[in-house]
C-alpha cells in the first residue's frame, strides 16, 4: 500500500470540474486524509483547459507532487496536455464519448469509462461528473458511503429526486471501473487514514475568517483573481456581525473607503492583487502620513500589468515595501500556511492598531487558491489588541485641538476615534503638527518624520522569521515565503538522501526586514538558496540589502506561471551546493 | 445647542481674499449650527486644491485626504459611524475630474452625505490651468489656445446618475446656500451640491458679476416642481446648467445604509467586536 498519490480531472472550463473536485475531495477529507489542491485555471468563465490537481496522503503535505497517479479526463485535450505527468503504473479514466486515445510513449493504462452515456441514460448529461467521481473513488477502493452522504449535503435543497439521481451516477461509475479493472488495483491502494475531519480549506476563506474573529466589520473591495474570496467570505458572514462589504468601483475606492471606516474607528480592511495593489499606493500613503490603521492583502499574481491573472507568481514584493512615493512606516506581513493566513490576519489588525500604520499581508495565489487541509484553529490564540485608543479626553483650551500626533516616545499618539467627547483634531497628508494642522516648518517636518518613523524601530512581531534548522553548519541554507516551504520541505527529504545537509527558513515579515532574525542562519550555512516565484530575485535582493553575504547567496526562480515542484528545488539545489 | 461660531476654529484660511470658498465655510458653519448639531457630531471630509482646505477651517472632525477620493473616505467614515454627519466637500477638479468616478457610483450608492463641489472653473491651487467645468475656448495656462474641450454639466451628470439630490448655489447668496445645505443635511440620502464660488486670481471670465448675470433661481420659474426629475433636466438643459436653488429631490428613497443587511441604527464603531467560543467554533467548522 502507498501513503499518497495525485489525482486531477481536467476538461472544459464551466463543464462541472469543480462539483467533482469538491465532492471527492470532500470525502476524503471526511476519511482523514490530508490534502493538497492546486487549480489550473484560465481567466474565462467557460472554455478553455481547466484542471484540478489533489494531492491525498496519510500523512501531512503541503506542496504539489512531481507525477500524477490518475488523471480523470473529460476530453482528449486533457489526455494531451497532462499525460506526460503520469507515472509509469498511472491510469487515465476517461469518457468513451470522445474514444481516448493514450499519447504514444505513455505506460499508464486507459481505462474508457461512458461517463456522458450513463449521465444520459439517467436523465441528463449533466450528471457525468458524478459518474467520475464515482469510479475515482472505486479506483481507490473508498468506502462509497461517504460519497453518498456528501452529495446529501451537497444537493439535498435540490430534493431527494435530484440526490438520488446523483447517487445512482456514482454507483453506476464505480461498477463500471470495478468490472473493467477486476477490483482495485494494488498500486493506487492508499493507506487508510484517520478518519478525523480536519479543517480543509483555501489561504482566503482564512484571511476572511481571521478578518471577522479579528473584529473586522468592513470590507470594500473591488473583485480581481485571486483575491475575490476573501470578500465573498465577508460578505455571506458579515451581516450577522451587524457588518457589511461593499464592492466599490475601484480599488483606490477600497482603499480610501478603508482608511475612512479605520479613521471612523471600524476595523476595515481591502484585498486585491497586483493591478488593484498599484492603484492603491496613493491611498496607503495617505494611511502612512496620516497614522490611520488599515490592513490590505495583496494575494499575488503574475504580472506585470494584466500579466498571468491566474497563475502563481511572488513578484509584488518590491512594491508592497517601496511602492508609495515618500517615506512611511508600513509593515508587511507573509503567511507561509493556511494557518498563518489566519492568525496573520489578526495580528495585522492588531499591528495596524497599535502603530497606527498600514499593514500589508502578501500571499501568492497558490496559497490563497490552493485548498489544502489546515491544523485546527484556536480560539485562545485570537485576542484583540486596539492600541492607544482613548475615551476619557479632558477638554483643552479655546482654539487648541486634541494631540492626536503627540510627539511620544515610541512614536505612537494616543487616538481618538471622530465623534469622542473633546476628541477633535484635523487629519491631513500634508505636513503637519501634533494636532494635525498643516505645517511645513523645517523643525516640525523633522520631528514628525522621526516620531512616525521611531514607531517601528521596537515592532513586535510573532516569529517574523520560521525556521527549521537541524544542522548547526548545513550545506544549504534554503530560504522561501508564501507558498514554497512544503515544497523546499519535500525537496529538502531528498537533498538529506542525496547527502546534502540543509536547513530551512521561510521569511515572514517582509517590512521592516528581519535582520537579526535571519542572519544567524545565513551565516552558519556554506550557501544560500533563496527560492522564488519572480524573474528578478527580490527576495534575495532583499536579503543582499539587509543582511549581506551576497557572495554566498544564489537564486533558484520560476516564472512560468507554475508553482515549483519539489524535482524543481532538489535539482537546482544540488547542483548550485 | 452649538451656534455658528463654535464652529469656527482660529485658523486664518490661506484663500485669497474675496475667494468665494469663505462663504462656503461660513454656510456650513450656519448649517450645522442651524441643524442642530455639535461640532463632535460633524465630521468634513475634503479633498485637494484650496477648496480642499475647508475642513481644517471648521471646528469639527476634519481629514483632509487626497486628490479627488474625499467621497470613498466619506462613505467609509459614515458606514463606520452612520451617526456622525458626514460633509465631503472639494472643488471641481477634485470632484469632476480626478474624483469623477467617485462622485458617480457615490451618487448611485445614495449614501447619508452631504457633498459640497466648489466650483470655480479652474484650477487655483497649482496656479491657473483649465478644469472640466472651463468653457470651451477658455485660455489658461495649460489651454494657451483656448480649451478644445466641452464643459462638464455637473447637475445633469448627478440628475443622470440617480441622484436623489440636486441642488446649486451662488457664494455670493450666503443665506440660500445656508438653505441648501441644511436641507441637504437633512435629505436621508447623498445630496450633491454646487456652488459657484468665484476664483478672483486666475478666473477672470467666470466672476462674480458674470455669475450674478447669468444664473437663475428655480424659485423665478413659474410651476417649478423639485419632486419632477424630467422637469429638472430639461430646465437645466434650458439654462445652461445655470439654475440656483434644490433643483431635484426624491423624498421616497432612503439612504443606502437603510438597506444593508444586518446594518443596525447604532453607529458600528460602538458594536462589540469580540465572538463568543461558540461562535467561532461554528465558524471554523464550516471547513471541516
Amino acid at each position: 500500500m502507498i501513503s499518497q498519490l495525485s489525482w486531477k480531472i481536467g476538461g472544459q472550463q464551466g463543464e462541472g470540474l469543480e462539483s467533482t473536485d469538491r465532492i471527492f475531495s470532500t470525502a476524503l477529507n471526511r476519511l482523514g486524509y490530508y490534502l493538497y489542491g492546486y487549480r489550473h485555471f484560465s481567466s474565462r468563465i467557460k472554455g478553455g483547459h481547466t484542471n484540478n490537481k489533489i494531492r491525498i496522503s496519510k500523512k501531512p503535505i503541503r506542496s504539489i507532487s512531481d507525477d500524477l497517479d490518475i488523471l480523470v479526463a473529460f476530453d482528449q485535450e486533457t489526455i494531451d496536455l497532462n499525460a506526460y505527468e503520469l507515472c509509469d503504473e498511472g491510469v487515465i479514466v476517461a469518457d468513451a464519448k470522445f474514444s481516448p486515445k493514450v499519447p504514444e510513449g505513455i505506460k499508464a493504462r486507459l481505462f474508457a469509462v461512458p461517463f456522458t452515456g450513463i449521465a444520459e441514460e439517467l436523465g441528463t448529461s449533466l450528471m457525468k461528473n458524478m459518474v467520475a467521481t464515482g469510479a475515482s473513488a472505486a479506483l481507490l477502493d473508498l468506502p462509497i458511503d461517504v460519497i453518498k452522504e456528501v452529495i446529501k449535503e451537497e444537493f439535498g435543497r435540490k430534493g431527494a429526486t435530484i440526490v438520488d439521481k446523483n447517487i445512482e451516477a456514482v454507483s453506476k461509475g464505480a461498477e463500471f471501473i470495478q468490472e473493467q479493472t477486476g477490483g482495485p488495483l494494488p498500486e493506487l491502494q492508499i493507506e487508510p487514514a484517520d478518519g478525523q475531519r480536519r479543517l480543509f480549506m483555501i489561504g482566503n476563506d482564512a484571511i476572511g475568517l481571521g478578518a471577522l474573529v479579528a473584529g473586522c466589520r468592513f470590507m470594500p473591495a473591488y473583485p480581481i483573481t485571486p483575491a475575490s474570496e476573501v470578500m465573498e467570505y465577508l460578505i455571506k458572514r458579515l451581516p450577522k456581525y451587524n457588518g457589511t462589504v461593499i464592492q466599490t468601483e475601484d480599488e483606490i475606492a477600497a482603499i480610501t473607503m478603508a482608511i475612512g471606516a479605520n479613521y471612523g474607528g471600524v476595523r476595515s480592511l481591502t484585498a486585491s492583487a497586483g493591478p488593484g495593489l498599484s492603484l492603491m499606493m496613493e491611498g496607503i500613503g495617505l494611511a502612512g502620513m496620516t497614522e490611520t490603521p488599515v490592513v490590505i492583502v495583496d494575494t499575488q499574481r503574475g504580472g506585470p500589468s494584466t500579466g498571468l491573472p491566474t497563475k502563481q507568481e511572488q513578484s509584488d514584493l518590491n512594491a508592497v515595501i517601496y511602492g508609495t512615493h515618500g517615506e512611511i512606516p508600513k509593515i508587511v506581513i507573509s503567511p507561509s500556511s493556511i494557518e498563518e493566513c489566519f492568525y496573520d490576519t489578526v495580528e495585522a489588525f492588531n499591528l495596524a492598531e497599535i502603530y497606527q500604520c498600514p499593514v500589508i499581508i502578501v500571499t501568492d495565489l497558490q496559497l490563497s487558491l490552493g485548498k489544502q487541509t489546515a491544523e485546527n484553529l484556536e480560539f485562545e490564540k485570537v485576542e484583540i489588541d486596539r492600541g492607544k485608543i482613548v475615551s476619557d479626553i479632558e477638554p483643552r483650551e479655546d482654539g487648541k485641538l486634541f494631540k492626536r500626533f503627540e510627539i511620544t516616545e515610541d512614536g505612537i499618539s494616543p487616538r481618538a476615534i471622530p465623534g469622542t467627547k473633546n476628541g477633535i483634531y484635523h487629519v491631513t497628508g500634508v505636513e503637519h503638527d501634533e494636532e494635525g494642522r498643516p505645517s511645513e516648518a523645517a523643525d516640525n517636518r523633522q520631528k514628525m518624520m522621526d516620531k512616525r518613523l521611531r514607531k517601528l524601530e521596537n515592532i513586535q512581531v510573532t516569529n517574523p522569521i520560521k525556521a527549521d534548522a537541524p544542522h548547526e553548519n548545513p550545506d544549504l541554507l534554503i530560504i522561501g515565503m508564501g507558498s514554497t516551504g512544503g515544497t523546499i520541505d519535500e525537496a529538502r527529504t531528498r537533498l538529506e538522501k542525496d547527502g546534502i545537509s540543509t536547513n530551512h527558513a521561510t521569511v515572514r515579515l517582509m517590512h521592516p526586514f528581519p535582520t537579526n532574525e535571519l542572519k544567524p542562519y545565513i551565516e552558519k550555512a556554506k550557501k544560500v538558496v533563496v527560492v522564488e516565484n519572480n524573474a528578478t530575485g527580490q527576495l534575495a535582493s532583499l536579503i543582499k540589502l539587509n543582511v549581506g553575504y551576497a557572495e554566498k547567496i544564489e537564486n533558484h526562480l520560476k516564472y512560468d506561471g507554475n508553482p515549483f515542484l519539489p524535482s524543481d528545488i532538489h535539482e537546482t539545489c544540488k547542483e548550485l551546493k | 445647542m452649538a451656534t455658528f461660531k463654535e464652529f469656527r476654529n482660529k485658523i486664518k484660511p490661506n484663500w485669497c481674499p474675496g475667494c468665494g470658498d469663505f462663504s462656503v465655510q461660513a454656510a456650513i458653519q450656519r448649517a450645522a449650527a442651524n441643524t442642530g448639531l455639535e461640532p463632535d457630531d460633524l465630521a468634513v471630509v475634503s479633498g485637494i486644491g484650496c477648496s480642499g482646505r475647508i475642513s481644517g477651517y471648521i471646528n469639527a472632525n476634519g481629514l483632509h485626504g487626497i486628490h479627488g477620493r474625499s467621497l470613498p473616505i466619506a462613505q467609509g467614515l459614515k458606514m463606520a459611524n452612520r451617526e456622525l454627519t458626514v460633509i465631503a466637500a472639494g472643488g471641481d477638479g477634485d470632484g469632476l475630474a480626478i474624483g469623477t468616478g467617485h462622485t458617480v457610483h457615490a451618487i448611485r450608492r445614495n449614501m447619508n452625505i452631504t457633498y459640497i463641489i466648489m466650483d470655480n472653473q479652474i484650477y487655483g491651487l497649482t496656479k491657473g490651468q483649465t478644469s472640466p467645468r472651463s468653457a470651451f475656448g477658455f485660455k489658461t495656462k495649460s489651454t494657451p489656445e483656448g480649451s478644445k474641450e466641452g464643459a462638464l454639466p455637473p447637475l445633469e451628470l448627478a440628475l443622470s446618475s440617480g441622484a436623489t439630490f440636486v441642488a446649486q448655489s451662488f457664494s455670493s447668496n450666503l443665506k440660500e446656500m445656508t438653505n441648501i445645505i441644511e436641507e441637504g443635511i437633512k435629505h436621508d440620502g447623498f445630496s450633491f451640491i454646487n456652488v459657484f464660488s468665484p476664483c478672483v486670481t486666475f478666473n477672470k471670465i467666470n466672476t462674480y458679476d458674470w455669475f450674478k448675470e447669468n444664473i437663475v433661481s428655480v424659485e423665478d420659474i413659474e410651476n417649478y416642481d423639485s419632486s419632477d426629475r424630467i422637469m429638472a433636466m430639461s430646465k437645466l438643459m434650458e439654462n445652461d446648467g445655470m439654475l440656483t436653488g434644490v433643483i431635484y429631490q426624491d423624498k421616497t428613497r432612503t439612504s443606502y445604509e437603510n438597506h444593508v443587511a444586518g446594518f443596525k441604527e447604532e453607529a458600528l464603531n460602538k458594536q462589540d467586536l469580540d465572538l463568543s467560543e461558540e461562535e467561532f467554533d461554528q465558524l471554523v467548522a464550516e471547513f471541516r
